[in-house]
């Protein structure tokens, strides 16, 4: 199985807050002109002398996010993270009140925008900032079980 | 959002409220420098002064702002402090992207608010906030109030005055979220008279793309000519303080008050020695890859034994040529902390350095005493000049506040008027000849920015007048489009006519992509029209005398010829601004 891959933010120093990655974001994954509708996020870290710090998804797994959501509109992404499907979202807004480190965003009509891990904000920033990286496979349940058995 | 038509914001301070206007003329004005000329015409008001609670402080974008890369400034209009005429300022910041996602192309101030005040806007916000506990500070500790008091860290913008602006110098700026300034012609001056102590835009919209691939396949093409091209590199790497070695090698630097245009001691303040020595972290605008924008730092022991603060301080050539070389400091420190104050205080760092490099002759020939400078200034004594630039901010005295009117007003009172480096405004960092001087003299910002003419100086040594003064005009009416997008004019190589035209189609501007040559023609006049209406009269401008004893590379600057250019200069923006000419075509 080929292995997953997150998106991380290993080198935020370098950040020199020109929102590329956002706007990215929007454009090719959500299809909006916009910086907050977007899986990556940037914010001053406490006013523009202090340098930029990213909001993307840390890929949690168990994600607390899937696990609020009362519709299954987002489910558990191998790998880490969530997939979303948005014909499911009743706008409720849980995924957000769970999220323990403010990735996901939710618009006037509460439709919330996460990250979904897919790479294509990564060449858009100039310092090199963002990675993907891949993530060690989660053993399949039966790996488990061999496991505890032995 | 894409639209045929303007959407408006005025904003009337009296009495705190605001009215969203819309407004044809998308396929013939543009945007930024075009919208504003537009809304000065609307709004503004040609006899009364430029402090009358009824003008306009106008900000305007363009409509490629946000949907494509370095389209990422924002105009900002007004009857000017400076010479009582209309005026552009032009910065960057997150300004135009927040302006953007308000909703809004254009945002007009007028009134004066009752108490100090700020303006805080949204796409779904509006509020005149009372902060007369903010009245008297300095810029850096406005910004931090002002981000306290608002919300959308990271997607807003905050613009704010600091003593200078309250006190309506003409040399005041209007600070654009930290390290960008819409710094020249007063534009603090005006928020000043206003009582308006800062402005917030919260850019929260969110908007439908075109549909299909077309315009993010060309998205990436434009991203990948700007980011790979030598721009990057040109801007990025050293920034504009590559400069400073350059033209000092030229003998075009202009140093110590411009008696002399290069300094033996130059290698303290180059751009090498900064990036060496001094450079932080490069930040960028908003919706801007290249990230143009150096960071360096000033450390001060404030408390012995080894107490220290630090803070973070942009810096450009500009800003080295008037803290630097114009005041005889060739010290990258001394300069940063020179620049430092000037932002303190709120004031445009080559208005203010220019000025006390005046100064600082006028001292030395005896035209004004300490009486007037209040301390003893001496080229290269950086700590004289850092508290006449906390005088001159908080217009300490009769004198300081003249001249924070502009040089020339001080010169005319005192003397000294023959040495004052003053080219309708205090000078730009180009010592480079005769088509710059009249470039700037005349010129519709008197900015190095409204035509390339230290450019021109740099590739041309002949005389040949109307091959000079065609490029100035044909030049700035390319530019003046550039401007209505508003596109950074670092990227002016990259934006050429044709990309500009796919830009604009992708967006569904085809119309205006297919006109460009007529709107530029159009936007160029109507912009004189609207100075000359307000009392601009080329004809009458003067060139001191020191700008004729200049000598560059290519020997002295000739006189004769500069006063040519000057007059078929003078003659071309008199024959754009005149009102008859479009309406007989």
């Amino acid at each position: 199985m080929k292995a997953a891959k997150i998106l991380t933010t290993p080198r935020m120093e370098r950040c020199i807050g020109c929102h590329s990655c956002s706007l990215a974001c929007a454009r090719l994954v959500h299809k909006r002109l916009s910086w907050d509708t977007a899986g990556i996020r940037i914010v001053s870290s406490g006013g523009l002398s202090t340098g930029f710090e990213a909001k993307p998804c840390l890929a949690c797994s168990p994600a607390p996010c899937a696990l609020a959501c009362p519709t299954e509109a987002f489910s558990q992404r191998r790998g880490g993270g969530v997939i979303v499907k948005r014909k499911l979202c009743i706008r409720c807004g849980e995924c957000a009140a769970a999220c323990p480190v403010d990735a996901i965003y939710l618009d006037v009509a509460t439709e919330p925008f996460v990250c979904i891990h897919c790479g294509r904000c990564v060449p858009f920033c100039p310092h090199d900032c963002l990675e993907m990286v891949e993530v060690p496979a989660e053993p399949s349940p039966e790996e488990e079980a061999k496991e505890v058995a032995s | 959002m894409i639209r045929d038509h303007f959407r408006i914001l005025a904003v009337d301070l009296a009495e705190g409220k605001g009215k969203v206007v819309t407004l044809e003329g998308r396929d013939t004005e543009v945007g930024g420098s075009g919208l504003a000329a537009v809304l000065f015409n609307k709004y503004g008001h040609v006899g009364k002064p430029w402090d009358h609670p009824d003008q306009p402080l106008i900000f305007t974008i363009g409509p490629l702002t946000g949907y494509f890369p370095l389209m990422s400034k924002t105009v900002c209009s007004f009857k000017s402090p400076y010479h009582d005429q209309y005026a552009e300022s032009h910065a960057g910041g997150r300004s135009a992207l927040a302006l953007r996602f308000a909703d809004l192309d254009g945002l007009v101030i007028v009134g004066k608010a009752k108490q100090p005040s700020c303006v805080l806007v949204g796409s779904r916000h509006l509020e005149v906030k009372d902060v007369h506990y903010m009245w008297g500070m300095e810029v850096d500790k406005a910004g931090k109030l002002l981000r306290r008091a608002s919300s959308g860290s990271g997607h807003r913008s905050i613009m704010r005055i600091g003593p200078a602006g309250e006190h309506r110098s003409a040399m005041a700026c209007i600070n654009v979220d930290t390290y960008r300034h819409f710094g020249r012609l007063g534009g603090g001056g005006v928020m000043g008279a206003k009582n308006l102590k800062g402005i917030v835009v919260e850019g929260d919209g969110v908007f439908d793309l075109p549909k299909g691939k077309a315009y993010a396949e060309l998205f990436e093409e434009v991203y990948k000519q700007l980011t790979t091209t030598d721009m990057m590199d040109k801007y990025h790497n050293l920034g504009t303080p590559v400069n400073v070695a350059v033209l000092n090698g030229l003998k075009a630097l202009p140093c110590r008050n411009l008696q002399q245009t290069s300094d033996p001691n130059i290698e303290g303040i180059t751009g090498e020695r900064f990036a060496d020595d001094a450079l932080l972290r490069n930040t960028a605008c908003s919706g801007c890859p290249v990230g143009c924008i150096h960071v360096g730092y000033v450390r001060e022991k404030f408390m012995e034994p080894n107490q220290y603060l630090y803070r973070q301080v942009s810096y450009d050539h500009e800003p080295i040529f008037a803290t630097g070389s114009m005041l005889g400091i060739t010290d990258a420190f001394k300069t940063l902390g020179l620049m430092d104050a000037v932002e303190k205080m709120g004031l445009d760092v080559m208005s203010a350095g220019v000025a006390l490099a005046w100064a600082t002759e006028a001292l030395e020939k005896g035209v004004i005493s300490e009486h007037e400078t209040l301390v003893p200034l001496a080229f290269g004594d950086a700590e004289g000049y850092r508290e006449a630039i906390r005088y001159l901010g908080l217009a300490a005295n009769d004198f300081y506040q003249l001249l924070a009117q502009g040089t020339m007003k001080a010169a005319e009172y005192y003397g000294g008027e023959d040495f004052a480096c003053v080219l309708g405004q205090e000078m730009g960092g180009y010592a480079t000849g005769e088509v710059f001087f009249a470039s700037q003299s005349l010129g519709f910002r008197h900015s190095h920015l409204d035509s390339g003419g230290y450019s021109y100086d740099q590739k041309h040594t002949d005389r040949n007048l109307q091959g000079a003064v065609d490029f100035l005009v044909n030049d700035e009416q390319g530019r003046v489009f550039l401007t209505s997008m508003v596109s950074c004019l670092f990227a002016r190589e990259v934006y050429k006519e044709e990309l500009l035209g796919d830009c604009l189609k992708s967006l569904g501007y085809a119309s205006l992509a297919e006109n460009m040559q007529a709107v530029s023609h159009h936007i160029q006049k109507l912009r004189w029209e609207t100075r000359l209406a307000t009392g601009f009269n080329p004809a009458a401008v003067k060139i001191p005398m020191r700008f004729t004893e200049v000598t560059t590379w290519k020997g002295q600057v000739d006189g004769e010829f500069l006063d040519a250019l000057k007059g078929e200069y003078a003659k071309r923006i008199i024959e754009l601004g005149r009102k008859d000419e479009e309406d007989k075509a």
